[in-house]
């Protein structure tokens, strides 16, 4: 490749028609409360294990949408499971079963 | 595409454009990336329309890019600017034509902040004045050049010898049409069409016989952006932008683009073979690139002047392909010959781009 001193940026457009939306799609089938989130953030605020990774039920739920898998895999490893995220939601999201979903998803789709 | 709902807008966005006597006002950089798109407009404008235009030998730069990169204050812009106007008021023309989509932006903002300001024109005054002991009235027409082909796009279909349609199929060509940020964003009444339906080169297109394309980023920046281009660690941002007009017009299978402005055929063209080289990636057909036209270039293809005087063999991407569809001859041996016949050279080849 000629060097020109510069590269192009990765394009940070999502593009709706073209994500994968199986693994949103199976968790809302088995948990539809997670169609009720407004991303408000109280979940990220209040969780313990968000205080020393970069894990934010917030991001999971919104990276769900947008089909970025590989990094909801990732992040819901730092998730304990301790369900304050779920005491604080105002919408009353059954945030604990959305994360239990997710990883019985990325089993069942190998992502 | 609503055809209907984009003319109900359309006339909202209609402006005034003088009829004759003209004091052109060149581009920077037009007149070296594509030198021949301003000779050709004079040309036209001369030789076939009979107009009276005043190409002003004392003029100077407007500033626009340096104005644009934060490195000249607008007082220094609007100082150069009424110089211009000076030099306009002496010659006694009242019809100001910029060629460059920048300089109009810049006209037209300080127009509007000397009307919103008397007291910065008074100022102005004072500093040109004082600088040159040169006094000026304001222009009563401030128009781009492509106003001026838009407004005569028919009187030129009527004289011209090709229309933009495929020889091979007799379909229209598939155009895509690129406007200048500064044409209309800034000051969206100022432009034919407004800020979020430009006409003034669709009106050409379809005038010409031409079919313009809807892509979903049919508006977006191609992404000159001064800083963007003039620091060399930033060109990336430049390209990035180009890249992703070329991504979506790609389905649509562009014959051509066609521009407005100074900075977008420059980058549409160069950033193709940018592309090529970093990625393997060409957007048109047969692994070449779509070719970039200004439209003092198609107008004078349409006209049936000869391609090489045009200047269109400074264009990265061959334009050969395009004037074969629509008909055009033209000598391949003369295609870096200069005006006298000299050679002007053979570039490079290319490793990324089939040659023809």
């Amino acid at each position: 490749m000629k060097n020109f001193g510069y590269t192009r940026h990765t394009d940070r457009q999502i593009d709706f028609d073209a994500t994968d939306k199986r693994l949103y799609q199976f968790v809302f089938d088995l948990e539809p409360s997670i169609n009720l989130c407004i991303f408000c953030g109280t979940c990220a605020a209040t969780c313990s294990a968000g205080h020393f990774t970069t894990l934010s039920f917030r991001r999971i739920s919104l990276l769900l949408r947008r089909g970025m898998n590989d990094i909801v895999k990732k992040e819901i490893e730092n998730c304990m499971l301790c369900g304050k995220c779920q005491l604080v939601c105002p919408k009353g999201v059954n945030t604990r079963n959305v994360i239990l979903q997710i990883v019985k998803g990325i089993e069942k789709y190998e992502l | 595409m609503l055809k209907e709902g984009k003319k109900y807008i359309w006339k909202d966005y209609q402006k005034e454009i003088a009829d004759n006597h003209y004091y052109y006002a060149r581009s920077c950089i037009r007149q070296n990336f594509f030198p021949g798109s301003e000779a050709t407009f004079l040309r036209i404008l001369k030789n076939e329309l009979n107009k009276d235009i005043f190409d002003d030998p004392e003029h100077t730069t407007c500033t626009g890019i340096g104005y644009h990169s934060d490195i000249i204050p607008l007082e220094t812009t609007m100082t150069v600017v009424a110089r211009h106007f000076a030099l306009m008021t002496a010659a006694g023309y009242k019809n100001l034509v910029p060629s460059c989509i920048t300089s109009f932006g810049i006209y037209s903002e300080i127009l509007e902040t000397w009307h919103e300001f008397p007291e910065t024109l008074e100022k102005t005054r004072e500093h040109l004045f004082k600088a040159t002991g040169r006094e000026f009235n304001l222009p009563e027409n401030v128009v781009h050049t492509s106003d001026i082909i838009f407004k005569f796009r028919d009187e030129i279909a009527a004289r011209g010898r090709f229309r933009l349609i495929d020889q091979s199929t007799g379909q229209p060509l598939r155009i895509v049409e690129h406007i200048g940020c500064h044409y209309a964003r800034m000051f969206p009444h100022k432009g034919i069409g407004g800020a979020e339906y430009p006409y003034v080169l669709a009106g050409m297109v379809e005038s010409w016989g031409g079919e313009v394309i809807d892509y979903p980023e049919r508006r977006h920046c191609c992404g000159f952006g001064f800083r963007q281009y003039l620091v060399q660690a930033n060109r990336g941002y430049s390209l990035s932008c180009s890249r992703k007009k070329f991504e979506s017009m790609e389905p649509y299978k562009p014959d051509m683009i066609i521009t407005n402005c100074p900075g977008c055929p420059y980058f549409l063209d160069r950033w193709q073979y940018v592309i090529a080289e970093q990625e393997g990636k060409t957007y048109g057909e047969n692994g070449q690139g779509i070719p970039v036209f200004t439209y003092e270039e198609v107008a004078g293809l349409v006209l049936g002047y000869d391609p090489w005087d045009l200047g269109l063999q400074v264009h990265q991407i061959n334009v050969e392909p395009l004037l074969d569809k629509m008909g055009i001859p033209y000598n391949p041996d003369e295609k870096y010959a200069g005006p006298d016949g000299q050679d002007l050279g053979q570039p490079a080849e290319l490793t990324c781009m089939h040659n023809l």
